[in-house]
């Protein structure tokens, strides 16, 4: 049958060699070599940026007076979102015993713990004085002041180091077997001392096997949470603010639903090329992008919904300021952006309603990468569109983005696509023991 | 009180002490105390105040001039001179930035090679010696409308000296049309004082009395203090370009030059009993003008021929100005300029001028472009010019001497009403200039001081002095107006079809002189909003016949003579008309100002000063041009009101719709005052004078054409413009200092709070920038330092910026805060003497340089006090009321008083 | 198999591990230590005379406002100008060579320089009239100068340093005409603040704009 979750006959041996193998004896394919260079070249791309922007400020970019906030914002909203599907699958799933989840979820947490960290770099990067980032920490100090909690990017704050703590512990954790059973495969003295060293001398004990459910599960709990929290959190540096097209309560679970929107797509746009050329097909089925495709598209719709609601409540309030920037947005200087976004994040994913379509390969990664465009995109069009346009005519000014606007989103890109890479080849792209559970489960299934 | 000035190298010691004391810069400075060698009688750190003046052809307006510890750091106006009243225009006050100016000429050099002041008076020395057989034929003095006694009594000595010694007069924005217009009237040159104050109905025919020119500031407070609805008079502007006068007038007509001619034969016509006319507005005006006999004012611009200058001087005579509205004066100038410079040029090209003195002024790039005044002067012998930077007439002078920032000098000046008042040294010459005075006495051989010079000249010493020189006027030395009589003048206007090219000066850079001025050079223009450019004005109409958009490159031709200009769209401009600033394209004015826009000298004649027919060709290409304001329309949000005079009689309030009164955030406690502010808009004339004044006040930096284009400029107080139905109006937006102040409840370091008396103060030292107070400021007041700028070209010295307040470093936000410096001295001042701080103790910048007072500030703990009062007029309101942000400041909306006749 | 890590080499990466943290913490320490000024707090720099307050001040007993003139009118309490000490040494010590620069200092009309003992960051602006009008004695700030031989700092001048005081003034306050004495504020006083010195507002004495700005 089709929609299973483990094709073929895998015994636990033959899992687990596979998908070590894929770290230990593979190697290096050339494509993966190019892909390597071209991330690094971006990476290098995004370190210039940064050392120039730390060197005369950010002029460089095109922020201005009216429009204070520009792409260092926008990106740190993408970012932080497509990082949202990983915690989802893994810990979401893992509680609600998706068995499924069991092939896709380590490669989804390594993207999360990548976008989140990438995430956390921008509203640093976005400062005009980054070097005194870390006066938004309540800490004792000789000024005798503390931070204004009032103003949610001190909440932000406070969710995002959260994030990253917790994503980084339970990716982790989840890693510690299966660094062990490197050790155990490794050739190479050092291989085995650095995996070594990473296992924390895990030995596979039923002891440490008990203690270790218990930790993931209870990690999962505290990640769980998360998925809904730290976005909100982030829609509030939008709607607490007063400016037309930020002040608006649907905020919160717009934002969520946009984030695992986004996040879902980036999962297939990496997970397609993945089980392609490290020859997963049997772990990473169609059933599984038939999942993700149909959630895709469930979260698509909450989004699309969102935008419904925003251009609805604009004039059912009446206020003429939030019906300004509807219209504006609609039909002013930002007007072509915000009908690409309509038409990647709404029109689009409907492709998704055929089953032949989330079946389709192909169909299913150039989705992905337009929703992900679409998306970044849809923060783009909330973050300047409303500055540009907001109380005093007078004020009125669009915002134009520079080179190094657009050189250091790709560069972030860059970055992101160079850990990623590294990951594959130096860590289990998925997650050994829990892929021998899922053979353990497919048996009883075939015995049942 | 006077004072003797601080020498050059008590300067040097006072900056470097300054500097160690570190009351001024973000920067470290050494850590060192560098006390005096002689004691000095003032304490450091207490702020002086010396009256001078500051003359612009040949009329003064006097001034008030900060100093702290020997530095002069800000103008001030001065109350006892009746130029100035206590107020002072944009210029002034960037003149502060003049004076510090890093680009102006340190070195007296000879063709180009640097000399000594020594070589300079020996080689006069030579050259009068060998004019003096022909009693000193062949020597000729340069200067600009002399408005100073002393140097008129020193040409004078030296014309005793040299019978046969010439001097000549060049203003490039000369008054040639009124003077020689006077003489047609009376048979004698004469000034126009006017008196706004007295003047019911005023007609400005293509002048713009309001916004430059001499007593501009003066005009501007008496036309405001007519404004008010209780005494309300009316204003009817016909004019080409959209000036500032127009921009409060009750009735505007823009017509081109020529139509405006016709206009002017017309109200003539109909104010001797001529009863029909095609003219718009012509018999309401001249019936309104009729029915305030002795109340009544017609005002000729300088554009106008002299014919019609006296046809005006027998209108007002018909109408009883004299003596009312208006007041004959002794002429600044006997001569007409453009005589006196073609006789000059042509004398030059002639071999017959051996030794010329260029006093001031710049005529190798600014004389009539007919003459070719630099080539004729390449034929001078011995040549010099003093100037305050190295400019175009300098490169084609022998001799180029620096000269001294009328901050540095001794002098006097002249008011526009002929008030004689004393210019004072603040400090020694920075840069080693040397004064007109000290230039002139090379050819007379004088050895006393210029200050000796002065004394001798104003008649004045012991106690008379003294306080002349404290009180910055001398007292009762105003000319009595003279009683003329006018008589007919027959005045046919030819008239022109096609297009005509206007000639005016630039509102920032003004002839030129101004152009290596930074702050001006970024002072949005009134009528545009642009800035670092001039461009050629022009309709919407005519942009559309010519099929261009703002930017795009257009060519002016006048007899052969081209220039290329970008066009930029005005709504009120006339039709058929290009108005092309003068002032701009200058090749050497410093880092600063050279390069910068379009030249439009080349197309002016002798002739033609004002306006020419010309032709104009849509060129290819474009030029990007900044603006600080891209929208003028108000979309129907109303931030700057409007009212009818009868609704502000009957008490209507302005404020509409109803005002939210309850708000989440628990009310300040206020022990003791509350700083509010009060704008009213229907006395700010949009001059920009408060935009400077705040910039030298606070420190702010420039931040140069292209930063400015992307909507990064840092005034504190900006003047925005709104276009509604022909009608214009100015709003001054500093910040609002609100009591539920969106940006303090979104800053993340608690950068920007609320202080007990109410201010929304920011905390430079305490920001990290994250830009979120300034997307949540509903005003947008809030000002990024998204580079260094305090760094930047064309930044006064730290030695010469404000040292009570903090230069602001890149990467944090900065916004007006009421002066708090200001506050504080008040305070600290009352809390020594254990009293409060009393009504007037705290004057804000830009209410100190406010031409028509048009804001109030003030306690409004204390319901006494002015800005209290005026917060109770029913024309006040709140900007963006119904966020409930409650500000501090708020405005009084705007009257209009049209003639019910008019029509619509 | 063997093991990766042999049980010592498995000790020596736990105390590595330890070390490092152990490292991390005692950098920090230091640097905090070294946030402190150019001159730590106590120590008295190098000037070009060596002054002595405690001379001066102890035991000749002559006025703090007869050098720093400035002090009950201005911002800056002013550093005495060299005709200042000539007033004396022109009479006194005329040959001490350590009055060298005084003297070059004189004859030659430059200016000595001092190094600067107590600094303020640039954006605080400190005026001493308003705090010695108000009864802010001298050694509150500066200590007793009259036993400093060299002038040093005794108080840290950072920000909570001010705010101590700026939140509960009366301890440090005693009668304005006494601000100049050297003798510390009584117990009694430091219980219940002095009546006779008006604050207008306590609150205003912590606004951020009472000293930014």
């Amino acid at each position: 049958m089709s929609s299973e979750v483990l094709r073929g006959r895998w015994g636990y041996a033959s899992v687990t060699d596979k998908i070590a193998d894929l770290v230990l004896r593979r190697r290096t394919h050339w494509l993966w070599a190019l892909g390597f260079g071209i991330a690094g070249t971006l990476t290098l791309v995004f370190l210039g940026g940064i050392v120039w922007l730390f060197a005369v400020g950010v002029g460089i970019w095109g922020v201005n007076i009216p429009v204070a906030w520009g792409f260092a914002i926008v990106n740190f909203v993408w970012w932080i979102g497509i990082g949202h599907a990983g915690t989802f699958i893994s810990a979401f799933l893992l509680l609600l015993r998706q068995k499924w989840r069991n092939s896709i979820n380590r490669f989804a947490e390594a993207m999360t713990l990548f976008a989140a960290g990438i995430a956390g770099m921008w509203p640093i990067l976005h400062l005009g004085r980054p070097w005194f980032f870390y006066w938004l920490v309540p800490y004792p100090d000789v000024m005798n002041v503390w931070p204004q909690w009032r103003s949610p990017l001190v909440w932000d704050f406070f969710a995002i180091s959260t994030y990253l703590t917790v994503s980084l512990l339970f990716w982790y954790v989840g890693l510690i077997p299966d660094l062990a059973t490197l050790r155990d495969r490794a050739h190479g003295v050092w291989r085995r001392m650095i995996y070594g060293f990473l296992a924390l001398g895990w030995r596979g004990e039923a002891r440490h096997w008990a203690r270790f459910e218990t930790a993931y599960l209870l990690l999962a709990g505290l990640a769980a949470p998360l998925v809904i929290s730290v976005h909100s959190i982030v829609s509030l540096d939008f709607a607490i603010g007063n400016t037309p097209g930020y002040h608006s309560t649907i905020f919160p679970p717009y934002f969520v639903a946009g984030a695992l929107f986004c996040g879902f797509a980036m999962v297939l746009v990496i997970a397609i090329p993945m089980r392609r050329f490290l020859r997963l097909e049997d772990f990473i089925t169609i059933r599984h992008l038939d999942n993700a495709a149909k959630i895709l598209l469930a979260t698509g719709l909450l989004v699309a919904y969102g935008y419904g609601m925003e251009v609805f409540t604009a004039f059912y309030s009446g206020d003429e300021y939030e019906i300004a920037i509807a219209l504006d947005r609609m039909k002013g200087f930002y007007a072509p952006v915000y009908w690409t976004l309509i038409c990647l994040n709404v029109v689009v994913p409907q492709i998704l309603w055929w089953r032949r379509a989330r079946r389709s390969v192909a169909t299913l990664f150039a989705v992905g990468i337009l929703v992900n465009i679409g998306m970044w995109l849809e923060r783009f069009m909330i973050v300047e569109s409303s500055l540009a346009h907001d109380f005093l005519p007078s004020a009125w000014r669009p915002f134009i983005p520079t080179g190094w606007d657009w050189a250091m989103l790709a560069g972030s890109v860059g970055l992101f696509a160079l850990f990623f890479l590294a990951f594959v080849r130096l860590l289990p792209a998925l997650s050994i023991f829990e892929m021998r559970e899922l053979v353990e489960e497919e048996k009883e299934g075939e015995v049942a | 009180m006077s004072t003797t000035p601080v020498t050059r190298r008590d300067f040097l010691k006072l900056a470097g002490a300054a500097s160690a004391l570190a009351t001024g810069a973000c920067t470290a400075p050494p850590d060192e105390i560098v006390p005096y060698v002689k004691p000095r009688a003032i304490a450091d750190g207490i702020a002086q105040f010396y009256a001078t003046a500051m003359t612009m052809q040949g009329r003064a307006v006097g001034l008030l001039v900060q100093s702290d510890m020997g530095r002069p750091t800000k103008i001030e106006g001065n109350p006892a001179h009746p130029s100035s009243l206590g107020s002072t225009g944009a210029f002034e006050q960037a003149s502060i930035l003049e004076l510090w100016d890093p680009a102006r000429s340190r070195t007296l050099r000879h063709r180009g090679v640097p000399a000594t002041r020594e070589a300079l008076a020996a080689e006069w020395r030579r050259t009068l010696a060998a004019l003096e057989a022909r009693d000193g034929e062949g020597l000729r003095i340069l200067t600009g409308y002399v408005g100073s006694a002393t140097l008129r009594a020193q040409l004078a000595g030296i014309a005793k000296k040299h019978p046969a010694m010439r001097l000549h007069e060049w203003e490039p924005l000369h008054r040639d049309n009124s003077l020689e217009g006077a003489r047609l009237a009376f048979g004698r040159r004469v000034d126009c004082a006017y008196r706004f104050e007295a003047a019911d109905v005023v007609v400005a025919i293509d002048a713009d009395p309001l916004g430059a020119g001499p007593g501009w500031v003066r005009h501007a407070r008496d036309f405001a203090s007519r404004r008010a609805p209780q005494s309300m008079g009316r204003l009817y502007a016909i004019e080409t370009f959209p000036s500032i006068t127009g921009s409060m007038a009750d009735h505007r007509v823009a017509l081109a030059p020529a139509a405006i001619r016709q206009w002017l034969l017309g109200l003539d016509a109909a104010l001797r009993g001529e009863t029909s006319t095609a003219l718009p507005l012509v018999m309401a005006a001249a019936r309104d003008l009729l029915a305030h006999r002795g109340r009544a004012l017609v005002i000729a611009g300088e554009s106008l021929p002299p014919a019609a200058h006296a046809i005006v001087h027998r209108m007002n005579a018909r109408l009883g100005a004299p003596g009312n509205t208006v007041s004959y004066l002794p002429p600044v100038s006997g001569v007409a300029c453009a005589e006196s410079i073609k006789t000059l040029s042509e004398d030059m090209r002639a071999g017959r001028v051996r030794a010329l003195l260029v006093l001031g002024g710049n005529p190798a790039y600014d004389a009539p472009s007919d003459y070719d005044f630099s080539g004729a002067l390449a034929k001078v012998p011995m040549s010099a010019h003093v100037s305050l930077y190295e400019d175009e007439t300098s490169a084609a002078c022998a001799w180029h001497v620096p000269r001294a920032h009328y901050l540095e000098e001794w002098s006097d000046a002249t008011a526009h009403d002929g008030t004689a008042s004393i210019v004072q040294p603040l400090v020694a010459p920075l840069y080693g200039g040397i004064s007109v005075h000290e230039a002139a006495a090379m050819l007379e051989d004088e050895s006393a001081s210029p200050r000796e010079l002065v004394m001798r000249a104003l008649r004045l010493e012991g106690d008379a002095w003294r306080t002349a020189l404290r009180d910055g006027v001398v007292a009762s030395s105003a000319p009595t107006p003279l009683a003329l009589a006018a008589r007919d003048v027959a005045f046919t206007p030819v008239d022109a079809s096609g297009w005509t090219a206007a000639f005016r000066p630039d509102a920032a850079v003004h002839g030129g002189e101004f152009a290596p001025n930074a702050w001006l050079q970024e002072l949005p223009r009134p009528e545009s909003k642009l800035v670092w450019d001039n461009a050629a004005y022009v309709s919407p109409a005519s942009a559309s016949q010519l099929g261009v958009k703002n930017g795009d490159l257009i060519e002016v031709s006048v007899a052969g003579r081209k220039v290329r200009a970008p066009a930029w769209i005005l709504t009120g401009h006339a039709d058929g008309t290009i108005t092309l600033p003068l002032g701009y394209g200058r090749e050497r004015a410093g880092p600063v100002g050279s390069h910068v826009g379009f030249d439009a000298y080349p197309l002016r004649a002798a002739a033609t000063p004002w306006d020419v027919a010309c032709t104009v060709t849509r060129e290819g290409g474009a030029r990007a041009l900044a603006a600080t304001q891209l929208h003028t329309s108000m979309e129907g949000r109303d931030p700057a009101k409007r009212m009818t005079l009868a609704d502000a009689l009957s008490g209507h309030a302005a404020a509409h719709g109803e005002k939210p009164t309850e708000s989440l955030y628990p009310a300040w406690p206020y022990e003791s005052y509350r700083w509010a502010m009060a704008i009213d808009l229907n006395a700010c004339i949009g001059c920009n004078a408060c935009t400077v004044a705040c910039q030298a006040e606070n420190n702010i930096p420039t931040v140069g054409k292209e930063e400015a284009s992307r909507g990064r400029s840092m005034h504190w107080i900006r003047v925005d413009r709104y276009e509604e139905g022909g009608a214009v109006l100015h709003q001054p937006v500093p910040c609002m200092q609100c009591e539920d102040a969106p940006c303090e409840a979104v800053c993340p370091v608690g950068a920007t709070v609320h202080d007990s008396e109410g201010i929304n103060v920011q905390v430079y030292n305490r920001c990290v920038g994250t830009r979120f107070c300034s997307n949540n400021c509903p005003y947008k007041v809030r000002r990024f330092n998204f580079f260094h700028y305090s760094a930047g070209p064309g930044e006064r010295p730290v030695e010469g910026s404000n040292p009570q307040v903090t230069t602001r470093m890149r990467g944090v936000m900065e916004k007006c805060n009421y002066c708090l410096q200001r506050i504080t001295r008040a305070r600290l001042q009352a809390d020594k003497e254990d009293r409060r701080i009393a009504e007037g103790d705290v004057v804000t910048a830009c209410q100190a340089a406010c031409p028509t007072k048009a804001i109030t500030f003030g306690d409004m703990a204390d319901p006494a006090s002015a800005v209290a009062q005026v917060k109770r007029s029913p024309r006040g309101y709140t900007l963006l009321e119904e966020l409930n942000t409650r500000p501090r400041t708020t405005y009084l909306a705007r009257v209009a008083n049209p003639n019910p006749e008019a029509g619509p | 198999m063997a093991q990766a890590f042999s049980a010592r080499a498995l000790l020596f990466t736990k105390l590595a591990a330890i070390g490092i943290a152990g490292m991390l913490v005692a950098g920090a320490v230091t640097a905090y230590e070294h946030f402190d000024g150019p001159y730590r707090l106590g120590d008295a720099p190098p000037q070009p005379i060596p002054f002595s307050h405690k001379h001066h001040v102890g035991d000749d007993g002559i006025d703090c406002r007869f050098c720093h003139a400035g002090v009950e009118t201005s911002s800056f309490a002013g550093i005495p100008a060299t005709q200042v000490c000539m007033t004396c040494h022109s009479q006194l010590f005329t040959d001490a060579a350590m009055l060298e620069p005084l003297r070059r200092s004189a004859v030659r009309n430059e200016p000595l320089r001092w190094t600067r003992v107590h600094r303020l960051p640039d954006f605080a602006y400190f005026d001493h009239s308003i705090h010695v009008k108000k009864g802010v004695g001298c050694i509150e700030c500066h200590g007793r100068v009259d036993r400093m031989p060299l002038m040093r700092r005794e108080a840290p001048l950072d920000m909570q340093w001010c705010l101590d005081c700026h939140r509960d003034p009366g301890p440090h306050l005693r009668d304005p005409a006494r601000v100049f004495e050297m003798t510390p504020t009584s117990a009694e006083q430091a219980t219940r603040g002095v009546p006779h010195v008006t604050l207008a507002t306590t609150r205003r004495l912590i606004d951020c704009s009472t000293c930014h700005r």
